[in-house]
């Protein structure tokens, strides 16, 4: 009850700011607008629906990490999370309160993501409902990541490391608007240590119904999901002790 | 029962001793005043009696509850309205009060009601469908202190609720301050002297971590033997730079 009453809060902190749907919404559907009508023009295996569209359904997510290290860094910068800490809310509250709304929203924007890449033509099946399902882990996995960044960072840092710096790690590292071995094998192999271009890859699998190399990307996802997560909830106590 | 009762409170950071063995006992009801220059170690005694953080040495006491050993029972009886504004800003008035509401686990008619009552105390009506973040720094400050009051507290701690306000904003937040008097125990920390003098039942004065001096204003102008209290407070801060 008392977490749902704070959960209820964060969520309409951020879906009340205007430049959170725009970047959340707005900048994937452009994106698949734009790069589809190249791709009409001058065809490109990458950019085809079936490709572009898990591609950019996984990129927007990397926003949700923004949306949730900048309101709890704000939180904490403006002493609004001082205020909360002397009431009965428990750390698990502050932690599921923050973490909790943002699972709908990042399912919501994929949703939205393949309703328009219907549209551009990806063939409605089943298995969309599946890698709707499927992005769960890597949206998981950002929303830690901005518990983890908004614990430590303030506002401005936030704004740097998280809207630009894992942008462009989402963008150069997940295979999403390049073929990363066209740079070669040592870029492949560090792409491939990250989670990036792990989560793509999954979603890429169901859309294109070939679901034996799920497990080869979901493990090393999972395994960041956890250390992230972990990470993030450790940090946070450590903050919150430090007050 | 003592409201609250510090024994030997404490706070060292690496270098520093923030709270040097703070002695106090305040009754229910009360209403206490803090006072001392920037770093006195005002706001960290608030810190620590809130459970914000931890003293190093001595202890305290909420009513029958310590600090340390009962922290949830302290926070359930408790409210805060920290120094800086601590408002949500996307949501409404009435979201900011419901917000608090929900996190104390007030039922639905009980947060009504209570909504009601702290709008027409502090005159927020005007104001409650606008967004926190629109608000004057008045109407944000007792908006804060609003949403400290609305778990219905024991005690209420106040820091530096007038900083930052112009005169007509800051008197008007006293006058609502005066209205609480006799219904919670208030502890406040202030820079302004005619204020403190006029609306506390007793104050402290902090200097460098140390309770130098305790007393209601009319005790310690008569100490010090003082034409007015601010003189007051000067020559005991003065007093023990020497």
């Amino acid at each position: 009850m008392k977490m749902l009453a704070f959960s209820k809060r964060c969520a309409k902190e951020i879906l009340r700011d205007p430049l959170n749907i725009l970047f959340g919404i707005g900048f994937p559907v452009v994106l698949l607008l734009l790069l589809s009508a190249m791709q009409a023009n001058i065809p490109v295996e990458l950019f085809a629906i079936e490709s572009l569209a898990p591609g950019t359904a996984v990129f927007g997510l990397s926003f949700i990490t923004l949306f949730s290290a900048t309101l709890i860094a704000r939180d904490r910068e403006t002493s609004f999370l001082q205020r909360l800490y002397t009431t009965p809310l428990k750390s698990s509250d502050f932690i599921l309160g923050y973490m909790l709304p943002l699972i709908p929203m990042a399912v919501f924007q994929t949703v939205v993501c393949y309703v328009v890449a219907a549209a551009l033509g990806l063939k409605i099946s089943a298995d969309i409902f599946l890698a709707i399902v499927m992005t769960i882990p890597a949206a998981v996995f950002y929303i830690a990541l901005g518990l983890l960044c908004g614990s430590v960072f303030n506002v401005k840092q936030v704004g740097g490391i998280c809207g630009a710096l894992l942008t462009n790690l989402s963008a150069w590292l997940s295979g999403i608007w390049f073929d990363i071995e066209l740079l070669g094998e040592t870029f492949v192999k560090i792409a491939n240590i990250f989670p990036f271009i792990h989560a793509v890859e999954i979603e890429r699998t169901v859309i294109n119904g070939n679901f034996s190399a799920i497990t080869e990307h979901l493990l090393p996802l999972i395994f960041y999901v956890v250390i992230t997560a972990t990470g993030a909830v450790a940090l946070f106590l450590q903050k919150m002790k430090k007050q | 029962m003592k409201a609250i009762k510090t024994v030997d409170l404490t706070k060292e950071y690496k270098n520093t001793v923030a709270v040097d063995k703070f002695n106090i006992e305040i009754e229910e009801g009360e209403l206490f005043s803090l006072l001392g220059v920037n770093g006195a170690g005002k706001t960290t005694v608030i810190k620590m009696l809130s459970c914000l953080i931890k003293p190093t040495k001595g202890k305290a006491f909420i009513k029958e509850y310590s600090i340390l050993e009962d922290e949830n029972e302290v926070k359930k009886i408790i409210g805060v309205s920290p120094q800086e504004t601590a408002v949500a800003p996307n949501l409404s008035v009435k979201e900011n009060l419901e917000l608090i509401c929900g996190i104390s686990g007030f039922s639905r008619e009980k947060s009504g009601e209570k909504i009601k009552e702290l709008t027409k105390q502090f005159g927020l009506d005007e104001v409650i469908g606008k967004k926190a973040g629109k608000l004057s720094g008045g109407w944000q400050r007792r908006l804060s202190i609003a949403m400290a009051l609305i778990s219905e507290p024991s005690v209420l701690f106040l820091d530096e609720p007038t900083l930052g306000l112009d005169v007509i904003a800051r008197s008007e937040l006293w006058e609502t301050v005066r209205s609480l008097k006799g219904k919670v125990t208030i502890v406040l920390t202030t820079h302004y002297m005619e204020e403190a003098e006029a609306l506390s039942d007793r104050v402290g004065i902090m200097k460098n971590g140390k309770l130098l001096a305790l007393g209601t204003p009319e005790e310690l102008i008569e100490k010090t033997s003082s034409a007015k209290f601010e003189d007051a407070f000067i020559k005991i801060i003065k007093e023990e730079e020497k």
